[in-house]
Order: structure tokens, then C-alpha cells, then sequence
């Protein structure tokens, strides 16, 4: 590689010649400010919140787009520089509503934390832009009042999601991100994934806030609440109380949402076992009759509407698992309803998911069994950080608890459907134990494990020879899906997560604010789900106790007529 | 949708095209806007997501995303034309057509707007009408412009 020496505040230094500015000076630990920079999606030096000074060179330079050049001498915190930062934020903060203190984002925003470093006290310029009013009607909220044109939300909407429904229109003091027409996103293929959210440095996308919806059902006496926590929360939701990423906190988690007075907690984890049996039985059902292959798990919701819009010759091959999320409602409403001896009517059924899909997800028309929706609400890492910090609860003082009994036990394969690759392994665990009628002693499958966004493997089971694949990200998955759809490709079994990371990055995770630790944070996140699954006794979603005395008692075998009914659902074309 | 496709498998559904195909099909309206529905047919024959070909028309001042006049009358209002009474010029014309800039006819016939430089400095004020521009301007003139748009639209009636 070649190599350049140039100065930085008077600091030498030695970088490769494709650096910029940006890279080279965090090679001396000297942080330039950014706002619309993200690496390798968003580099394109609109913000100029990261102008530098260049001996010789007339006017300021945008430090994240331009490339060093030998000898060159750059000052990254002259007063100049200093004056043209604040100058830059002063104008920003002139179109952008500051309402701070009832933002959703407030002491989580990159505009705040550059306005308080950079000192802007004071902002002498008239609001001149008028970007519309905020939008309510999906299940993502957009405040173009409050957007800053960044451009961060765009880039990952089209280039990691291949789903491009928000973008830049008009120009000058008019330009805005929105989405075409300024029409909802309900109204177009957006899959409510919620990494614009994730990916937002304001307060301009949001999730649709349910919290009032729970706490008014936690409050009624007429009815029977209970909750499920989907697996990617439990590593994630310390983040909020200021522990580590992929800290479990699962116990004060339990203990937590006991205090905020839900009649019973239970485990999606349980369900997720319940996925595996259904899906892995659907799984050996189609390799053994000739059904349509590859199988496409169907657990994330993003993935399936993504589907549904742009992929209409695969959605026979969508498993017709109900999601983990869903299929707990279905049993909570129907079995559990009957094993406590409580009208299905009177069970209000609230998720804590990763997930902002989910919520989208929770009101599918199709997602009912005899009239009563599965899920009634849904509500994100985040939105329960926020009730328990609303309710008082100090969280990291809390002592641990264990869930509920009847859908509360899980194994390490229910565990690690948070996370790209859990769900195909936990498959694999079973479906291996099923195909030998053994109890399989090697169920670590690490060739499916890992963060890259495509990953292929050959697993051999009793002489069958599976060709798996592992997709994260839906701009992967489009990647993915063409090559089969061109023949270049074929498999017998896939799984697809929206989210790059899978759930534990989901879009309704606790907001990571230094962006430059994103993928740190994931990592140790899945670390945590990795964990978990190491410690469990049980690994294997067949054997979870409470499963097996559900199917004895209630359902009969996977795949029954009644598992059908509950468990199993179809996809509509968009 | 006809002249939709049409002109899309003119230019093979190229991308690069976009511009061209969306000036085309502007012109092919009859009222100097992009239909939504023809905007859709292009995002997806182009494969485009629709919110970038959105971008696209809203940045140029020259697409339109709802039914403008028949023909779209533009003063100039850059610095040569200001100096040789484009001002005036825009009066006479709102009086002429008994609406403001930014304005359609009542009977859809005429828009008038403001416009940037067009490059006919050297007959200041100038106007564009479509793709016609008249310069050295005087009311008589204007008038004659306007009475033959409105005589060549009854010609094209029958």
C-alpha cells in the first residue's frame, strides 16, 4: 500500500494514499466533528460540519470527502475552522424545530451533543425552510421539522435495505428527505425496519409511540395482560440503564415488567422453540415430498413485506410459520387462555420487541384465529426502557426474576433466533436430531454463525447433503434471491433477517450514538445471545419440556390440523 | 399508458435516459405535468426506486407534478431582462391573462411563471413560450403572442 506523510496540527503522520482527511487524523486520535458522514454509506460531505483548514489551499475542506495528498498540512481546530463549525450548526439549527426538551431524542441527539461541544448558544438566523409537518400515519414517524438533511436515512434505505422509499425532492431552501409525493410510508413498499431510525442523528423518525396503549391495558382490571420479550431485548435493553452492549439482563428484565403490573410474563424465547418444531418439520415435509424449495424462514416481518413487494415468485417458498411473535399470541389466546381458565376475549397480549416491523406485523389482517388478533400491542426496547424509567423502577438495582410458567422455559436455540444465523442453526439442531433420531452431541453449526451479510454452507445430516445460506440485510437478500432467480444459485434451506446484524441490531433497539462503535456494539450484542445459549442446559428447541406438554396435551404433533390453525398463516402480493 | 411505453422502449428503458423520457412524456400530457401514475410506470420500467425519480422531477424547475396550462408562458427575470423592464413585461402579461405568476387560466390554456436566464440577453426582455422565445417585447406584441396561441389552439380543435 501507498504510503503519504502529511501533518496534521502539526503532528506527522503516515497514511495510506486513499485515505481522507477524516481517517487520518482519528489515526491520531484527533476526532473531527461529522454529521452526515457514515462510513462507506454516507460520504458525501454535505453537512461541512467537519471542514478543516489545508496549508495553501483557499477556502475550507470538508475533511470526510477529501483525500490527503503528500505534504500536505492540515489544521482541524483553528478559530477559523472553529467559527465556520458553529456557523455551519447555527444554520442547520435555524430550519430545525428545537423542541428539545419534548424530543424523543433529547440527551440522545448528534445535533445537540455538536451544538453543546461546538458552544452554540444562541441561534441569530430566521427558520427559512418549511419541510411539512409531521406524519403519524405509519408505523415509522416522520418530523421533517426536525430533519437536517443529512441523508443518513436515504443511503440506508436504498443501499442497505434495497428498499429506497424516503429520499432528497426539491432543491434549495426547499429541499426536504420524503418520501415521493410526501405520501405516507404506508403507502409505499417502506418495510418498517426502522434503520432510518436507528441510523437518524435527530429527532426526525421515530417509532409509533404504543406505550399509552399498554399502560391504559395494564390499568384495566377487566383484563388479563401479558408480555413477551423477544430474545434480542434482553442483551440490548441495559444499554438504556448504561451497562455494557449484550449484557443479559434478563432477570431484572422479568422483574421489571412483573412491577409494571403485567398479569403474567412470558418468553417469545418459548415460542421460538414452537417456531422450530413447526418450521423444521415444514422443512423435512417439502425435502421428503417434493415440496417447494429453498424453504425461506418467514420469522422477521421486514423480510416478508419486502417480499411480498418486490419478490412475488418467492413467496411460495416462505415458510408458512407464523413468526415467533405471532405464534405466541396465537397460543396465549387459545391454550394458555385454556390451561388458566380465563376468557380468550379478556388476554391482552403485549410484545417487547427489537423490532418496529413488528408492530406492522401485529396488525396484518390475516394475523387472527377466530376473530382475536394474535399480538394487541407491540412496543420496542427502547419504548420499555422508556416506561421503566417513567415508572421510577431503577432498573440496575433490580434483583433477578424467572418467567412465568407454561410459555416461560427455553432452550439456546429459542436464544439465538436474535441474531443473523440463529434461526438456521436452532433449525439445524433439530431437524439433525430428527433426520438420525439421535441426540446429537455436536450442535454448534459455526459455519452459519458470523456478521457477514451473505453466508453460505454445506451441512451433511445422515447422509443428506443440505445446502444452506444465511442473509441479513434486504439488499442482501435481493442479492441473494436474483442469483437463484438467474440459476446461479440454489439451496434447500434459507434464512432471511431485514436487519444487517439481525434482531439484535433491529430497528427498535436502543439508539447506539456513537455511530463509529455501531458494529462493536453488535458484536458484543450477539456475543450476549451466544451466551446465553452456552449457559442453557437445554439447546435443542424439541427438547423444551413446556413445548412437549403443549403438543401433548393441546396440539398433537407439528403440523397437526390444530398447529395449522394457530401456528401457520399466508402472504399477500403487494 | 400507450404513450407511455411508447416512449420508454424508445430509449430501451435506460436509466440515463430519465430526463429525456420525462420531458417527452411532459410534453405528451396536453397539460405540462407528469401524472403520477406515468411517473410510477417509469420508476418501474427504468428500476428506479420512485422516490429517486421523484427527486429527480421536483429538483428540475421544468417538470411539473400537477396539470400546469397548455402552454407555460415564462418571463425572464435574470439581471439583463430586469434592466430592460422584464418587471413591466410580467404586468402586462397578468393583466393580458388576468392571473398572477405561478398562476394557470381558468380555462387551462396559459401558466405564467418566473424563469431563470434562457440565453436571450441580447433581445432583453425576453419570454419563452414552450420552446419559442420572443424578445424586445412592447404590449402590442405581447398581445399578438398571446391572440396566436389562443387562435392556433381553436385551428387545432377542428
Amino acid at each position: 500500500m501507498e504510503m503519504i506523510n502529511i501533518k496534521i496540527d502539526g503532528l506527522d503522520v503516515s497514511v495510506p494514499k486513499s485515505a481522507t482527511i477524516l481517517q487520518a487524523a482519528r489515526q491520531l486520535q484527533i476526532e473531527i466533528p461529522t454529521l452526515c458522514y457514515m462510513k462507506g454509506l454516507n460520504e458525501v460531505g454535505s453537512c461541512r460540519i467537519c471542514v478543516v483548514e489545508v496549508e495553501g489551499w483557499r477556502g475550507l475542506h470538508p475533511a470526510c470527502v477529501t483525500k490527503v495528498s503528500e505534504g500536505l498540512s492540515v489544521k482541524t481546530s483553528s478559530s477559523t475552522v472553529r467559527e465556520s463549525r458553529k456557523n455551519i450548526l447555527e444554520l442547520i439549527m435555524a430550519n430545525h424545530d428545537r423542541e428539545c426538551l419534548s424530543c424523543p431524542r433529547n440527551q440522545n441527539c448528534e445535533l445537540q451533543k455538536l451544538c453543546n461541544e461546538m458552544g452554540v448558544e444562541a441561534v441569530p438566523y430566521e427558520k427559512r425552510a418549511d419541510r411539512g409537518t409531521i406524519d403519524k400515519s405509519s408505523y415509522i414517524v416522520r418530523d421533517p421539522g426536525k430533519c437536517v438533511l443529512c441523508g443518513r436515512c436515504a443511503a440506508v434505505c436504498s443501499d442497505i435495505q434495497n428498499v429506497g422509499v424516503i429520499n432528497y425532492a426539491h432543491r434549495g431552501a426547499h429541499t426536504s428527505v420524503t418520501t415521493p409525493y410526501g405520501d405516507s410510508l404506508s403507502e409505499h413498499s417502506c418495510i418498517n425496519c426502522g434503520q432510518c431510525i436507528k441510523i437518524c442523528p435527530v429527532g426526525a423518525l421515530q417509532e409509533r409511540d404504543d406505550t399509552g396503549k399498554v399502560w391504559n391495558a395494564v390499568e384495566d382490571n377487566e383484563l388479563h395482560v401479558v408480555v413477551q420479550t423477544a430474545p434480542a431485548v434482553r442483551v440490548a435493553l441495559g444499554e438504556e440503564f448504561g451497562m455494557q452492549p449484550g449484557t443479559d439482563v434478563e432477570g431484572k428484565m422479568v422483574t421489571a415488567l412483573k412491577r409494571l403490573g403485567f398479569d403474567r410474563v412470558f418468553d417469545t424465547n418459548f415460542s421460538a422453540d414452537l417456531t422450530i418444531m413447526e418450521e423444521g418439520t415444514e422443512l423435512l415435509n417439502r425435502l421428503n415430498n417434493g415440496g417447494r424449495l429453498p424453504l425461506i424462514t418467514s420469522c422477521s416481518p421486514g423480510w416478508i413485506k419486502f417480499c411480498e413487494h418486490n419478490y412475488h415468485d418467492f413467496i411460495d417458498n416462505l415458510s408458512s410459520c407464523k413468526s415467533p411473535q405471532q405464534m405466541f399470541g396465537a397460543v396465549a389466546k387459545s391454550y394458555y387462555a385454556h390451561k388458566a381458565g380465563i376468557d380468550a376475549k379478556k388476554v391482552f397480549v403485549v410484545s417487547v420487541m427489537p423490532c418496529t416491523a413488528k408492530k406492522f406485523e401485529a396488525d396484518r389482517e390475516e394475523l387472527k384465529v377466530d376473530g382475536l388478533r394474535d399480538v394487541d400491542a407491540v412496543i420496542t426496547t427502547r419504548e420499555l426502557a422508556k416506561m421503566i424509567k417513567q415508572s421510577g423502577i431503577q432498573f440496575a438495582e433490580l434483583p433477578d426474576s424467572g418467567f412465568d410458567s407454561l410459555m416461560g422455559v427455553s432452550t439456546g436455540a429459542g436464544a439465538i433466533f436474535g441474531n443473523t444465523g440463529g434461526v438456521m442453526e436452532a433449525a439445524l439442531r433439530t431437524v439433525a436430531d430428527l433426520l438420525t433420531a439421535k441426540d446429537l452431541n455436536d450442535i454448534e453449526y459455526t459455519s452459519v454463525r458470523g456478521m457477514e451479510g451473505i453466508r453460505e454452507a454445506n451441512v451433511v445430516i445422515n447422509g443428506m447433503d443440505l445446502r444452506v445460506a444465511v442473509v441479513n440485510g434486504t439488499a442482501n437478500a435481493s442479492k441473494l434471491l436474483d442469483k437463484i432467480r438467474s440459476g446461479e444459485a440454489a439451496y434447500h434451506f434459507i434464512e432471511v433477517m431485514a436487519c444487517p446484524g439481525g434482531c439484535v441490531n433491529g430497528g427498535g433497539q436502543p439508539i447506539i450514538m456513537d455511530k463509529s462503535a455501531a458494529e462493536e456494539v453488535k458484536r458484543m450484542r450477539i456475543e450476549g445471545i451466544y451466551g446465553i445459549d452456552r449457559d442453557r442446559e437445554l439447546r435443542k428447541s424439541h427438547k423444551n419440556p413446556e413445548i412437549k406438554e403443549m403438543y401433548e396435551e393441546y396440539m398433537d404433533n407439528p403440523g397437526s390440523h390444530k398447529a395449522h390453525q394457530l401456528l401457520h398463516t399466508h402472504y399477500v402480493k403487494r | 399508458m400507450e404513450k407511455v411505453r411508447e416512449v420508454l422502449s424508445r430509449y430501451g428503458n435506460q436509466k440515463e435516459s430519465l430526463i429525456q423520457i420525462m420531458l417527452e412524456l411532459q410534453q405528451l400530457s396536453g397539460n405540462n405535468y407528469l401524472p403520477a401514475e406515468w411517473v410510477a410506470a417509469v420508476s418501474e420500467a427504468l428500476q428506479m426506486p420512485l422516490s429517486k425519480v421523484y427527486g429527480v422531477i421536483t429538483f428540475y424547475a421544468m417538470f411539473n407534478t400537477s396539470p400546469k396550462g397548455k402552454f407555460i408562458v415564462e418571463v425572464c427575470k435574470s439581471g439583463p431582462c430586469h434592466v430592460s423592464g422584464a418587471e413591466n413585461v410580467l404586468c402586462m402579461l397578468e393583466e393580458e391573462l388576468g392571473i398572477k405568476a405561478g398562476e394557470t387560466t381558468c380555462d387551462g390554456i396559459f401558466t405564467l411563471q418566473l424563469s431563470s436566464c434562457f440565453g436571450a440577453c441580447d433581445i432583453a426582455p425576453a419570454i419563452k413560450v414552450g420552446e419559442s422565445v420572443y424578445g424586445n417585447l412592447t404590449r402590442e406584441k405581447l398581445k399578438d403572442i398571446i391572440v396566436s396561441y389562443r387562435e392556433g389552439l381553436k385551428y387545432a380543435k377542428c
